[in-house]
Parts: C-alpha cells; sequence; structure tokens
C-alpha cells in the first residue's frame, strides 16, 4: 500500500495535493480504493460550485458498495477528471496519478495544514 | 456450456426462436372494421409491432426451461437479510381469483367488496403499526417511503417550516433507499454514525438535531438486526426539535404484533406487503408499500383514501391538503388482498407468534454459524436477522459464490456497510429447525473448502461466476439482433 509523502489526507480516505498555482488537487488514497474493490461509476461534482470541508460531493461506486467523496477543505470546484466517466477504474489503477477527482480553490490554501500527514494517514488506515 | 440441468447457458431469447408466420393460436377472424375511425388516424401503428412469432411448444419449452435456471423461495432456502423471503401461503392465490374479474374504472358502487378488504386492510395496518391513517396507495417499499416523507414536507410546509427544515438525518446503518428517498424529495441527507453497540450514536444525533432537521430514517430493528433500545429517548430528542420520526419497515417482521412503532413514538411508517406480509416478491415487483401516519398528518396522505359511510365504503378524494395521488388506481390490488388473506388467516396470536418465530430462528442460526466458525462482530440476542463474518481470510463473494453451488440463495452480502465482508441473514419464522441446520452445515462445509475452489466457485449453475466489474461498466442491456 502506498502512502505519498508529499500528499496530505483526510480520515475519510481522501488525499489532498496543494500544487503550486494555490489549487488542491482530490483523490482517494490507496487503501480506499483496495477497500472498495474495483470502481465501476464515479459521480462528479460541477465546476463552479462551492463546496465547505466535510460534505459530500462526489461518489464512488464499485461493485460491492458506494462511497460518498468529501471536500478535504472549502473552497470553489475548479476542475473534475471527466476521464473517469468512462474509464473509473483509474482509481484502481493510478488513485495517486489518473485517478484524481476534482480540484478545489481554497478559501484558506493553510487549511491544507491541518491535514494528516503521510505517517499519521498510514498509521490511521492500518488499525482499520 | 452444457450442464446437468439439460439447460444450456445459451438458450436463445424468445426473439431468436421467432420465424415469420408462426403462430401459437389463431384466433377468430373479426370483422373488418375502420380502425382510423375508431381509434383516431394518429394512433394507428405505421408498422406492426416487433413481436416473437413462436409455435405453442417452443413458448411453453422456452419459459419453463428459464423458470427451472431460477432459485426461489419455493425452491430453495433463500436467507437475504433485510428482504425477509418468507413463504407465500398459496391459498392467498385463491383470494386474489375472487376479484379478478374486478376493473378498477368500475363504479365503487359495484365494487363494494374489494373496497371493503381495502379499508380493513388499512385499519389493520393502522392497528399492527400503531399508526392513526393509512394509504394504500404505494407500489412498493421505496416509494413508500418517497410518500412518507413527501407527507413530512408537506406537514412542515402548513406549518411555515418547510424553507427552514432542510435536512433529513440517516444512521450509517441504514438502508440505502433511505438517504436516496430524503435526496430524492429535495432534503439534504446528513449521516449519524452508530456506537460501539451498534446502535444510534445518542451525542452523535443530539449534536446533529435543531431546527433545520425535517425527519430522522430509522430502521428498528437496525440493519444489524439490533432493536434500538434507547427509541423512546430518540423520539423525544426527535420531537423536541421540532423534527418527525420516520419508521422504515422493512424489518417490521421482529417484532410484528409484539411491539408498535407508533407507541416508540414514530410519526410515519412504511410496510413492505412483499416481506412482511407474504406477498411474493422478487424480480421486481409487484410490491406494495403502504403507508401509515399519526393523525396530525393523515389530512396529507395520497388521494384517494378509502372511507366508510354508515354501511358504504368510498373512494375519498376531497382532501385539500393531500399530497396528490402517487400511483394509478389504488396500489397494486393483488399484493393488498394476499396481505389482507395474511392478516386475517394469522389473526392477532398468529402474527405475534410469526414474530416470535422469526426471533427465535434468527437467534438459533447465529449460534449454529458461530458454532461453524463465522464471527460476529455485535454478539448479542438478535431480532428477526443477524450479521456475521466469514472467518479472517476468506471472502464474502467467494461464501456467496459456494453457497450457489450448495442450492442456496446467499444471504445479504456487503450490507450494512459499517460491517466489512457483511453476510447479512435472515432464516424468517417459516423455516423448520432442519432446514437451518442444513444450511448451517453448507455455510460450514464451504468455509472448509480450499482456495482454489472457493475462487472458482460456483461449478454447476446455469451461469459460472460472472463478471460483475465489466457488467457494471459495459453493461449490455438490449438484444442486438
Amino acid at each position: 500500500m502506498k502512502y505519498p509523502d508529499n500528499l496530505r489526507y483526510t480520515k475519510t480516505h481522501e488525499w489532498v495535493l496543494l500544487e503550486d498555482d494555490g489549487i488542491v488537487t482530490v483523490g482517494i488514497s490507496d487503501y480506499a480504493q483496495d477497500a472498495l474493490g474495483d470502481v465501476v461509476f464515479v459521480e462528479l461534482p460541477e465546476v463552479g460550485e462551492q463546496v465547505d470541508a466535510g460534505e459530500g460531493v462526489a461518489a464512488v461506486e464499485s461493485v460491492k458498495t458506494a462511497s460518498d467523496i468529501y471536500a478535504p477543505v472549502s473552497g470553489e470546484i475548479v476542475e473534475v477528471n471527466t476521464d473517469l466517466t468512462d474509464q473509473p477504474e483509474l482509481l484502481n489503477t493510478e488513485p495517486y496519478g489518473g485517478g484524481w477527482i476534482f480540484r478545489i480553490r481554497p478559501d484558506n490554501p493553510a487549511d491544507v495544514e491541518k491535514l494528516l500527514e503521510a505517517s499519521a494517514y498510514r498509521e490511521f488506515a492500518e488499525s482499520q | 456450456m452444457i450442464t446437468d440441468t439439460d439447460v444450456t447457458v445459451d438458450s436463445p431469447l424468445i426473439f431468436e426462436h421467432s420465424r415469420p408466420g408462426r403462430r401459437g393460436v389463431l384466433p377468430p377472424r373479426a370483422p373488418e372494421v375502420d380502425l382510423a375511425a375508431l381509434l383516431g388516424a394518429e394512433n394507428l401503428r405505421s408498422e406492426p409491432p416487433k413481436l416473437p412469432e413462436v409455435d405453442e411448444l417452443t413458448l411453453v419449452r422456452h419459459y419453463t426451461n428459464l423458470s427451472r435456471r431460477q432459485i426461489g423461495i419455493d425452491v430453495a432456502f433463500y436467507p437475504l437479510g433485510s428482504c425477509t423471503m418468507k413463504y407465500n401461503p398459496k391459498v392467498h392465490e385463491a383470494a386474489v381469483q375472487l376479484f379478478a374479474d374486478l376493473h378498477p374504472y368500475q363504479d365503487p358502487s359495484t365494487a363494494q367488496g374489494a373496497l371493503q378488504v381495502m379499508y380493513e386492510l388499512q385499519r389493520d395496518l393502522g392497528e399492527i403499526t400503531g399508526m392513526d391513517a393509512v394509504t394504500l396507495q404505494p407500489a412498493a417499499g421505496a416509494h413508500g417511503e418517497l410518500t412518507g416523507i413527501m407527507i413530512i414536507r408537506a406537514y412542515h410546509a402548513s406549518r411555515g417550516e418547510g424553507e427552514q427544515r432542510r435536512v433529513v438525518l440517516v444512521p450509517d446503518s441504514a438502508h440505502g433507499s433511505n438517504p436516496a428517498t430524503a435526496s430524492m424529495a429535495g432534503y439534504q441527507v446528513k449521516e449519524i454514525p452508530s456506537g460501539p453497540d451498534g446502535e444510534v450514536n445518542l451525542e452523535a444525533l443530539r449534536a446533529e438535531l435543531g431546527p433545520h432537521v425535517a425527519a430522522i430514517m430509522l430502521t428498528n430493528p437496525n440493519t444489524l438486526g439490533l432493536f434500538e433500545e434507547r427509541i423512546l429517548e430518540i423520539a423525544r430528542l426527535t420531537h423536541q426539535a421540532g423534527a418527525l420520526l420516520y419508521y422504515d419497515g422493512a424489518n417490521l417482521n421482529a417484532i410484528m404484533g409484539m411491539a408498535r412503532p407508533g407507541d416508540m413514538g414514530f410519526d410515519v411508517v412504511h410496510l413492505n406487503l412483499h416481506k412482511t406480509f407474504t406477498v411474493p416478491h422478487g424480480g421486481g415487483g409487484p410490491g406494495s408499500g403502504p403507508v401509515g401516519v399519526k393523525a396530525r398528518l393523515a389530512p396529507f396522505l395520497p388521494v384517494p383514501v378509502v372511507v366508510k359511510q354508515g354501511e358504504t365504503y368510498a373512494l375519498d378524494y376531497d382532501r385539500p391538503q393531500s399530497i396528490g395521488q402517487v400511483r394509478s388506481f389504488f396500489g397494486n390490488f393483488g399484493a393488498l388482498l394476499r396481505a389482507y388473506a395474511y392478516i386475517k388467516m394469522l389473526g392477532a396470536e398468529g402474527i405475534k407468534k410469526s414474530a416470535a418465530l422469526a426471533v427465535l430462528n434468527a437467534n438459533y442460526l447465529k449460534e449454529l454459524l458461530k458454532a461453524e466458525g463465522f464471527r460476529v462482530p455485535y454478539d448479542r440476542i438478535c431480532m428477526h436477522e443477524f450479521v456475521a463474518q466469514p472467518p479472517e481470510g476468506i471472502k464474502t463473494l467467494d461464501v456467496a459464490k459456494g453457497l450457489l453451488e450448495m442450492g442456496y440463495h446467499p444471504p445479504t452480502v456487503y450490507f450494512p456497510l459499517i460491517v466489512k465482508e457483511a453476510l447479512m441473514v435472515e432464516p424468517t419464522e417459516t423455516e423448520s429447525k432442519e432446514t437451518l441446520e442444513q444450511f448451517a452445515r453448507a455455510m460450514g462445509e464451504v468455509i472448509r473448502k480450499d482456495k482454489e475452489w472457493l475462487e472458482h466457485a460456483p461449478y454447476s449453475t446455469p451461469v459460472r461466476r460472472l463478471d460483475e466489474v465489466q457488467a457494471n461498466r459495459k453493461p449490455k442491456l438490449r438484444w442486438g439482433g
């Protein structure tokens, strides 16, 4: 199971990357994709939507379950990964790459600092 | 693949049997009439419908062979959790036959017997659930849920609180239809976590309750098969916040005749006649999902409601606050008849006894499965169902597929979501002790098979293990021919 050090994580198993342009990219962790099993459908948020931290903004369906994806920080959705519509399996094969789900312009970029670091998230995930 | 049931996997669709001009019956020649004049030219087809053309024997064989590939309650034990796959007494079909020639457009004065059945069923379901008024219209459980939540919405709107109450609370162990219903009715859904005992966490509930909450949707017993013992406190808190308490009736079988949602403080219930009241189900229906409400919500029920005026039964449409009609005609009348027959044949004592046996059977099977090596995460006296897990290292999906090989329909799998590798088992009251013991032995046998066998089961079913991922990602929903 991979937990890249350059990312931040949430207890609801999203990963977060603060990019140089101040935009935050969000996906689900390797642990999350493994627990879900083969993903068959991803429901994406709408670009332009204003979301609050902790709000369910997207949903992922696998053969055995469906799960909400929560906004890790408050802000505006600026981009969604439309590749997932035809290739939901990207969440399984490239959770930290081509399987990214949406990008948020955070109201406050410092909010990202409050999220879990890789080591803390690994400990949390492996105790589940 | 040819199987020992002499049914091939590739058995053709009825359309593939079609040959031009083949007929099963030759109807007598009708007199020529001008259809355009009779029906209106705009209602005529430009070409004939593409119906299959087959002879009678081909037709009979086709459907008989398909029926032999089914697993149903008449063939085998079917312990699907939260689905209450109980026996559907065949004598109920006789009751249905009595009404077979009825037409929904008949004048009520010529259908008094049918209206009497509906009136008495409304009353009986109200008595069983502790509700003051009942509608029989909704066509299924989820439809009942939607009707119930729309009634709640209309109630809040009538008090000027429609805009303010935008949230419906749902526990994390809820049936998926609950959040779907609330969302469909325009509400935001907020999840309430379960506590370590598997029941609603009261602290979390308190934190979420407030003037913005319209309702809480609860199943009691919940999907872990556990009775929510703090239900009176939950009801008190809910009402204190001005919200209403909704009862998902999927699990009523456990408490029918023993305890009433209305007495627990619930304001609205929906029932599944196709679960609890022996109406056959599976394959998508027809189901029936009556909704019962407390008196203060009765003005919002869908129209028509069956009423009794003196000695005459009538359909009452004059209800200005009604949410309107939610289904054509009067609901799935055939389902209503079966439920009515069931209630009348069991009587008050029989209904109580059926709930007691449902609970006894579930507890007995739970202990048998524990003895076979299954784990039970919330292990206490359960109600009509329980949630188990296979031993560490064995996947629930493989257990389910292995059970097919043993001739059983598997339990509900991977639900509720709060238990990993969940197997949700509901035996119902209609199974014998011997059947439960045989099933437990089969479950034990499956988990003792080697990994190779488990991963490739089933072996002798009409189709082997299906590619569920591809079926979901690239579904083929129509015949290409």
